[in-house]
C-alpha cells in the first residue's frame, strides 16, 4: 500500500483536526489554515483520483485494526476520488472568493467558530463521500446539519433566524426519518457495512422475506435524504435559507453540501440495495416525476422573483429536479448524467452566489432588480461570471450545462414511449424557463444605469477574488468542451460502484 | 368557584387553541418576536440610510411605491382570509399525513423480526464476534466499550465532534462578545440583551447542599469515566455526571464564582487538548491498522485499571468533552457568555 492509498483518510483527519485547533486560533490564523486545509484537500483527492483512475477496480481502506464487519471502512473508487476532487476545488474557490467580506457578517471574535463550520463541513462531506458504513453516514449527517445550520446563523439578523429555524427543524425531520430507516435495516439484516448488508438483502430478496419492511426502509431513507438535498416537495427550507445566508455560506450550503445527500442517496440505492429491488418495486419512478415537477415548479417560482438572490436559490431547486430526473430513471445513463450534473451545478451555483453577492455589494446592498442595473459595468469580474454561470444554466453549449441537458435528453431516448416524450418535453419547458429568468437578470445587469442614481464608492474587489470567480468560470468551460474524460471516469466509476 | 387567571394566554391549552384557529402564522410572528436581535448590519445600516435620503425625489421611489402597494393588496388578502383557509387544510392534512405514518410504521415494526429470536437474520457474526473475542481483542471488560473505542472507534470521534460543534454552534448564537475593555463589540446589543443578571440569587439552603454534594458527584464522575472499560460507564455517562455537578455549582453560587474555574478559555483548552489527543491517537492506530503494522500499544491483563490499551484515555478525553459540551448548553440557556 503506498502512501497515496491513505490519502483519503489523512484528508479526513486533517479537516476534523484543523476544525478542532481552528477553535484556539485568532481570526485571520483561523482563515489562514481553513484555507490551508481546504487546499491540501484539494490536492491530496486529485492525487487518490489519479490513483483510482490507473486501478482496475476500488479499494478499501480499514479504519482500525478490525477488518470489514467489525471495525470501520472506506471504500475508495474513481466516482469517489472525483466527487472529492469536484467538491474540494468548489470550496477552496468559495473560500477565497468569499473569505473576504467576512467582517460584514460575522465579528472577529466569532470568526474562528466560523471557520470551524467549514472545515467540520469539509470533513463531513468527505466522509458521506468516501464512507461504507451506513451507521457513520448518520453520524457524519449530524455533523454536517449542525454546521450548515451554524453557517447560516453567523449573520444574525430576523431574517436568517426565521429561516435557520425552519431549516432546522426540516433537517431534524430528515435526519429522523434516516435514523429510523437505518436501524429499521441493522434490525432485519444486523449489518452496517454496505457489502455484507447488500447481501444479506440479496438473500432476503431471493427468499422473498421481509420484503414490505425493506421497501418502507427505502421510503423513509428516500425521503430523508430528500428533504435534506431540496427534493421537489420537500425544497420549502431551500429559498430563505440560500437568500438570507452569508455569500460563502450559500455557495456552500447549494453547492456541496446539498449533493452530498444525493451522493449518499446513490450510494445507498447501487452499494447498499441494489437497484434492481428497488426498479422492482416501482420506486425509482417518484423520484422521476418529483425532479421533473421540481424542474418546472422551482423555474416558475424563480421568475416571479424579485430579489436577485431568491431567485438564484429557486433556481437551485429547479437545477436539484434534473439531478433527481437522471436517478429516476433507474437506468446506468441516466445516473451518469446525474452525477455529471451534480459536478456542474456545484460549481456553477457557488459561482452564481459569489457573484451575486458581488453585483449586490456595488448596488449598495439592494437585491432588486432596477437597482442592479448597470452592476454588470460597476464590477466586470462579477458580471463576466455571473453571466458565464447564467448561460451554464440555461444550457448554451461550450458550457457543463449543456453536456447535462445532453446527456440527460441521450438517457431519455433509451425509453420509448411515455417516459421518452415526458423527458425531452421536461428538458426543453425546463431550459426555457430558464433562459426566462437568467437571461433577464444578465440583460438587467448590463443595462444603464439610471442617472439619478448616485451609487456609494466601494471599495475595490481585490484581485485573487476575481481569479477565484475566473477558475470556476473556467471550470465550467472545461466542463462543456472536455466533457469526455470525466464522462468516462463516471461510468467506469459507477460499475465499479456497487 | 373558580379564579380565571391571569396568565391564560401563556397556558399550552391557549397555545394550541391559538395555534389551531390563527394557524403557525401566529407562531411566526412570535419567533420573530421572539429571536430577532435588533442589530442591523453595522456595515448595511449606514448605507441604506444614505440611500433613502438620496432617493427620495426620484423616479425609483415611485418604482418602491408601487411595488409595496401591490405587496400590501396580496397581502392583506393573505392576511384577511387566505392564511385561515390554508392553515386549517394545512393542519387538518398534516394530522392525516402523521396518522397514515403511524399506521405505516405501526405495520411494519409488525412484519419486523422479534427482537432477539434465534431466527432473526440479524443474528449473525458480527455480534458473535463481538461478544466471544472481545475480551481478547480490546481487552475491555465491558464490551459496550470495546465496541465504540475499539471497534468503531472512528464513529465515536465523529460522537465527540457532533458535541463539540454543538457547543460551537451555540456559542455563535449567543455569546456576546466584547472588545478588550468589556464594551461589546456590536453597539446595538444593549447591556439588557445579557441577561446573566437574572441569575438565582444566593439561596443558603441550596449553596450548603451544593457544598457537600457538589465533590461527591464529581468524585463519581470521574469514577465511572475510570472505570469505563471494567465495568457499565465511560466517558459519554461520566462526562454528563461531572457536568451535572458542575450545573449545580453554577446554580447555587452564579455566573461570578462559577467564572472563577470555568471560563471560555477553559472551555477551549479542555476540549482542544482532548479532542486533538483523540484524533492524533486515533490517527496513529488507524495508520497503522489499515497498513498492517502492530500499534504497539499494550492492553494490559485485562480487569486491571491499566488496560486494555488506548480505551482508558480515550474514555478521559470524551469524558471531558462532554463535561464541558454539556456546562456550555446549560450556562448559555442564559445568554451573554460563560
Amino acid at each position: 500500500m503506498s502512501i497515496v492509498h491513505n490519502f483519503p483518510f489523512f484528508s479526513i483527519l486533517l479537516c476534523m483536526s484543523a476544525g478542532i485547533l481552528t477553535s484556539m486560533l485568532n481570526h485571520r490564523a483561523a482563515k489562514w489554515v481553513t484555507f490551508f486545509v481546504s487546499g491540501a484537500v484539494l490536492v491530496m483527492s486529485i492525487f487518490t483520483l489519479n490513483l483510482t483512475t490507473s486501478l482496475e477496480n476500488s479499494y478499501s481502506f480499514m479504519m482500525g485494526h478490525f477488518p470489514a464487519p467489525w471495525g470501520n471502512e472506506i471504500r475508495i473508487g474513481r466516482l469517489e476520488a472525483l466527487a472529492a476532487t469536484g467538491f474540494s476545488a468548489v470550496l477552496f474557490l468559495s473560500v477565497i472568493a468569499g473569505f473576504y467580506h467576512s467582517p460584514t457578517f460575522v465579528s472577529e471574535q466569532k470568526t474562528n467558530l466560523y471557520c470551524i463550520m467549514i472545515d467540520l463541513a469539509l470533513a463531513a462531506v468527505l466522509v458521506l463521500i468516501y464512507t461504507n458504513d451506513l451507521f457513520t453516514v448518520y453520524v457524519f449527517i449530524e455533523i454536517m446539519t449542525i454546521a450548515s445550520c451554524a453557517l447560516v446563523l453567523v449573520r444574525q439578523n430576523g431574517h436568517t433566524l426565521v429561516a435557520i429555524t425552519r431549516y432546522m427543524i426540516m433537517h431534524l425531520f430528515g435526519s429522523g426519518l434516516l435514523l429510523l430507516g437505518i436501524s429499521m435495516l441493522y434490525g432485519i439484516t444486523g449489518h452496517l457495512l454496505m457489502e455484507p448488508l447488500h447481501d444479506t438483502i440479496q438473500g432476503l430478496v431471493e427468499k422473498g422475506q421481509y420484503t414490505d419492511p425493506l421497501v418502507v426502509v427505502i421510503a423513509l431513507i428516500t425521503a430523508g435524504l430528500g428533504i435534506k438535498s431540496a427534493m421537489f416537495p420537500f425544497h420549502g427550507w431551500a429559498p430563505d435559507t440560500y437568500a438570507f445566508a452569508p455569500p460563502v455560506s450559500s455557495a456552500l450550503l447549494s453547492g456541496i453540501i446539498g449533493k452530498s445527500y444525493i451522493f449518499i442517496l446513490i450510494k445507498f440505492y447501487y452499494r447498499v440495495i441494489g437497484i434492481d429491488f428497488i426498479i422492482s418495486q416501482d420506486m425509482t419512478f417518484y423520484l422521476f416525476y418529483c425532479g421533473i415537477a421540481g424542474m418546472m415548479v422551482g423555474s416558475i417560482f424563480a421568475i416571479f422573483q424579485r430579489d436577485i438572490r431568491r431567485m438564484v436559490a429557486y433556481s437551485s431547486v429547479a437545477q436539484i429536479g434534473y439531478i433527481y430526473m437522471g436517478i429516476g430513471m433507474g437506468t446506468a445513463a441516466g445516473v451518469e448524467a446525474a452525477v455529471f450534473q451534480m459536478l456542474v451545478h456545484s460549481v456553477v451555483k457557488s459561482l452564481l452566489f459569489l457573484s451575486t453577492h458581488e453585483l449586490v455589494n456595488v448596488s449598495g446592498d439592494r437585491k432588486r432588480f432596477h437597482f442592479l442595473h448597470g452592476a454588470g459595468y460597476r464590477n466586470v469580474p462579477a458580471g463576466i461570471a455571473f453571466t458565464f454561470a447564467s448561460l451554464s444554466m440555461v444550457g448554451i453549449p461550450f458550457t457543463g450545462g449543456f453536456i447535462v441537458k445532453l446527456n440527460l435528453a441521450i438517457a431519455g431516448m433509451n425509453f420509448v414511449g411515455t417516459m421518452r416524450a415526458l423527458v425531452l418535453i421536461a428538458l426543453a419547458v425546463s431550459t426555457l424557463l430558464n433562459a426566462v429568468y437568467f437571461l433577464h437578470t444578465v440583460v438587467s445587469i448590463y443595462r444603464k444605469p439610471p442617472a439619478d442614481i448616485v451609487y456609494p464608492e466601494k471599495e475595490k474587489m481585490p484581485r485573487y477574488v476575481a481569479a477565484a470567480l475566473g477558475v470556476s468560470a473556467l471550470l465550467i468551460f472545461l466542463l462543456g468542451v472536455v466533457s469526455e474524460p470525466v464522462m468516462k471516469i463516471i461510468e467506469k466509476g459507477l460499475q465499479t460502484f456497487a | 368557584m373558580s379564579k380565571k387567571r391571569s396568565d391564560w394566554e401563556s397556558r399550552p391549552q391557549a397555545r394550541i387553541k391559538k395555534w389551531f384557529f390563527d394557524g403557525y402564522s401566529a407562531f411566526d410572528d412570535e419567533i420573530i418576536n421572539q429571536i430577532s436581535v435588533k442589530t442591523p448590519d453595522p456595515v448595511n445600516h449606514a448605507v441604506y440610510d444614505a440611500y433613502i435620503d438620496e432617493i427620495s425625489a426620484n423616479k425609483h421611489e415611485r418604482k418602491l411605491m408601487i411595488e409595496k402597494f401591490e405587496d400590501q393588496n396580496v397581502r392583506s388578502w393573505i392576511n384577511a382570509r387566505g392564511r385561515k383557509v390554508f392553515t386549517r387544510f394545512y393542519v387538518i392534512l398534516s394530522f392525516l399525513l402523521a396518522c397514515l405514518m403511524i399506521f405505516f410504521l405501526l405495520r411494519t415494526v409488525a412484519e419486523m423480526p422479534r427482537f432477539g429470536s434465534e431466527t432473526s437474520p440479524g443474528i449473525n457474526e458480527v455480534t458473535a464476534r463481538y461478544i466471544e473475542k472481545g475480551l481478547d481483542e480490546t481487552g475491555a471488560m465491558n464490551i459496550v466499550a470495546g465496541m465504540i473505542l475499539d471497534y468503531r472507534a472512528f464513529d465515536t470521534l465523529g460522537e465527540s465532534t457532533v458535541l463539540f460543534i454543538a457547543a460551537s454552534a451555540v456559542l455563535i448564537l449567543l455569546r456576546i462578545d466584547r472588545n478588550k475593555d468589556g464594551s461589546p463589540v456590536m453597539e446595538l446589543i444593549a447591556e439588557e440583551s445579557d441577561d446573566r443578571h437574572y441569575e438565582p440569587r444566593n439561596d443558603r439552603i441550596l449553596q450548603g447542599a451544593a457544598k457537600v454534594l457538589v465533590p461527591i458527584i464529581f468524585l463519581f464522575g470521574i469514577y465511572i469515566i475510570l472505570n469505563g472499560h471494567l465495568s457499565p460507564g465511560g466517558g459519554f455517562s461520566g462526562g454528563a455526571i461531572i457536568s451535572a455537578g458542575l450545573i449545580l455549582y453554577l446554580d447555587s453560587f452564579g455566573f461570578e464564582k462559577a467564572g472563577r474555574f470555568f471560563t471560555y478559555s477553559t472551555f477551549s483548552w479542555v476540549s482542544f487538548i482532548s479532542l486533538s489527543f483523540y484524533a492524533l491517537a486515533k490517527t496513529y492506530s488507524f495508520y497503522m491498522g489499515a497498513n498492517g503494522m502492530e500499534s504497539g500499544i499494550p492492553l494490559g491483563t485485562p480487569g486491571a485499571i491499566l488496560s486494555s490499551g488506548l480505551i482508558l484515555p480515550l474514555n478521559i478525553a470524551v469524558g471531558m468533552v462532554v463535561a464541558c459540551t454539556m456546562y456550555i448548553f446549560y450556562a448559555l440557556f442564559r445568554k451573554g457568555g460563560l
